[in-house]
């Protein structure tokens, strides 16, 4: 699957969590940058698992440090 | 990402260590935010003494009697006169301990009587008892969920199920608290073929509020998944026999495994799996929480079986109770408080503080009018919330509920809440 597409819908996924309003890149980290609770990151990935139809389990979020890889994970799981 | 579940309140990290780095640096934020609440001038409320125990619902704590509504003694079997002697009479004819594994030389007549009592009293084939209610999570789950299988569980599970989950290398995949539409959405991308488990809790204990397990039960039914519920807050009070939730909503027959606890309404410390499993036996050989301890004391085994037994025919005390609970929460929301629940769904009801400092100046002004209640905080509580958790007890008098009003009243005026 299209790696550009992905980030383009995960994009626009993320703007209602980023209350921060954090400049987001590829080394964006979830935990440091974002300082997101187990809470939020629980409905973002309800959100992208929605958008995209697929299962994000914790043993996969545990290796996602970044949103880059988040990206990149997502792609993946697509593609299966 | 998923660091952040088990670190929810992740603090800050000190601008600077004045101690070397070790291994213990990192609990560096949590020992300044203990210390900084200690220098505020209020009593620990995590290392209280309960120095005479008076009753299942008095004791002595730091010199002062209290009246105990935080114990999970929901029962009051802790000094019933039968479970006494029970324990008594096992410790003079069995000793102190049993030194060894349940597959050892650890199973003792008492152990297996223990077990013929669950199986009665859940109306079911087999059960295990596990030396800890954490160990019976830790350890079933572990142990049937392995690789590549997946464990669909609620976000807002106690620690012994997320410790199992971890423990077995399951895909764990969490779904929002209580909600149906988001359990079924992740049941239905789990790969076909792969094993599947649900991980239920009938009462969950930081808000005092109940499942809605007949239609989570049968979502997992259609989707082709065993389902486990821990009933550890809700044995011996909730549903007609005091079975739990599963009971009360009239699915226990469709649960596959129930978690339970000797250390609440049982009152004596121990946990267990019930199940109608025909091949629940091997559980015995491959369960490593169950092999590698050592098994239950004699004189536990006796009170837990005493009790589970007289739990059966107990239903005066679950009226009065369910009573007791009711007059504490219409009693706390008349008064202005913030309850977990609008109404009473279990013998816990949650007291909202605003923060945690006020919610720790509180407990301890609680304390000072001689109540105990549970200061529940994050990480173990659900959206970062600062609790006072209270529990009643079937031993509670009418009169004691209305003096845990009038503390409440006074504690709440004292600190501002109210």
């Amino acid at each position: 699957m299209d790696r550009e597409d992905t980030k383009a819908r995960i994009d626009t996924l993320i703007e209602p969590f980023n209350k921060k309003g954090v400049a987001i890149t590829d080394d964006t980290t979830f935990a440091g940058d974002l300082e997101w609770d187990s809470l939020t990151v629980m409905d973002f990935v309800a959100a992208i698992e929605d958008e995209f139809d697929i299962i994000i389990s914790m043993n996969q979020q545990a290796e996602i440090e970044t949103y880059g890889q988040l990206i990149d994970a997502v792609t993946k799981l697509r593609g299966e | 990402m998923s660091e952040s579940i088990s670190t929810p309140d992740k603090p800050e990290p000190l601008p600077e260590a004045e101690d070397a780095k070790d291994l213990f640096s990192k609990f560096d934020p949590l020992i300044k935010q203990r210390q900084d609440l200690l220098d505020s001038g209020l009593e620990d409320p995590f290392g209280l003494v309960m120095e005479r125990v008076l009753s299942p619902v008095t004791a002595v704590c730091n010199g002062r009697e209290t009246i105990l509504l935080g114990t999970y003694n929901y029962m009051g079997m802790t000094f019933d006169p039968d479970v006494i002697e029970a324990g008594k009479n096992a410790l003079d004819n069995y000793g102190s301990g049993t030194t060894g594994s349940r597959v050892l030389n650890g199973t003792y007549v008492g152990h297996k009587d223990v077990e013929a009592a669950l199986c009665e009293f859940y109306g079911m084939d087999h059960a295990m008892v596990f030396s800890t209610g954490y160990q019976a999570n830790l350890g079933i789950i572990s142990t049937i969920a392995g690789k590549g299988d997946y464990i669909v569980l609620d976000i807002d599970s106690h620690a012994s199920i997320w410790d199992g989950c971890a423990m077995g290398n399951a895909e764990v995949v969490p779904f929002k608290h209580n909600d149906l539409e988001a359990m079924e959405k992740r049941l239905k991308r789990i790969p076909e073929g792969a094993g599947k488990l649900v991980v239920l809790e009938g009462v969950y204990s930081m808000l005092g509020d109940i499942a809605p397990l007949k239609e989570m039960i049968a979502i997992a039914k259609k989707h082709g998944a065993m389902v486990l519920v821990d009933e550890a807050h809700s044995m011996g009070f909730i549903g007609p026999n005091g079975r739990g939730v599963a009971e009360d909503q009239g699915v226990l027959d469709d649960v596959d495994f129930v978690i339970g606890t000797f250390s609440k309404s049982v009152g004596t410390v121990g946990g267990f799996c019930v199940s109608n499993h025909p091949k629940f036996e091997i559980m015995r050989l491959v369960c490593r929480p169950y092999v590698f301890t050592a098994s239950l004391p004699p004189s536990v085994v006796a009170t837990a079986a005493t009790s589970i037994r007289k739990l059966m025919d107990a239903g005066d005390k679950r009226e009065h109770l369910w009573e007791n609970s009711k007059r504490l929460h219409k009693g706390l929301r008349d008064l202005g408080f913030e309850l977990g629940t609008e109404e009473p769904q279990s013998a816990i009801i949650a007291v909202i503080m605003p923060d945690l400092e006020r919610g720790a100046g509180m407990w301890e002004a609680l304390l000072k009018e001689g109540l105990y209640v549970n200061l529940a905080r994050p990480p173990a509580t659900p959206a970062g919330m600062t609790l006072l958790r209270c529990s009643l007890c079937a031993e509670h008098s009418e009169e004691q509920v209305g003096q845990i009003l009038t503390m409440f009243e006074a504690a709440g005026k004292a600190v501002g809440i109210i």
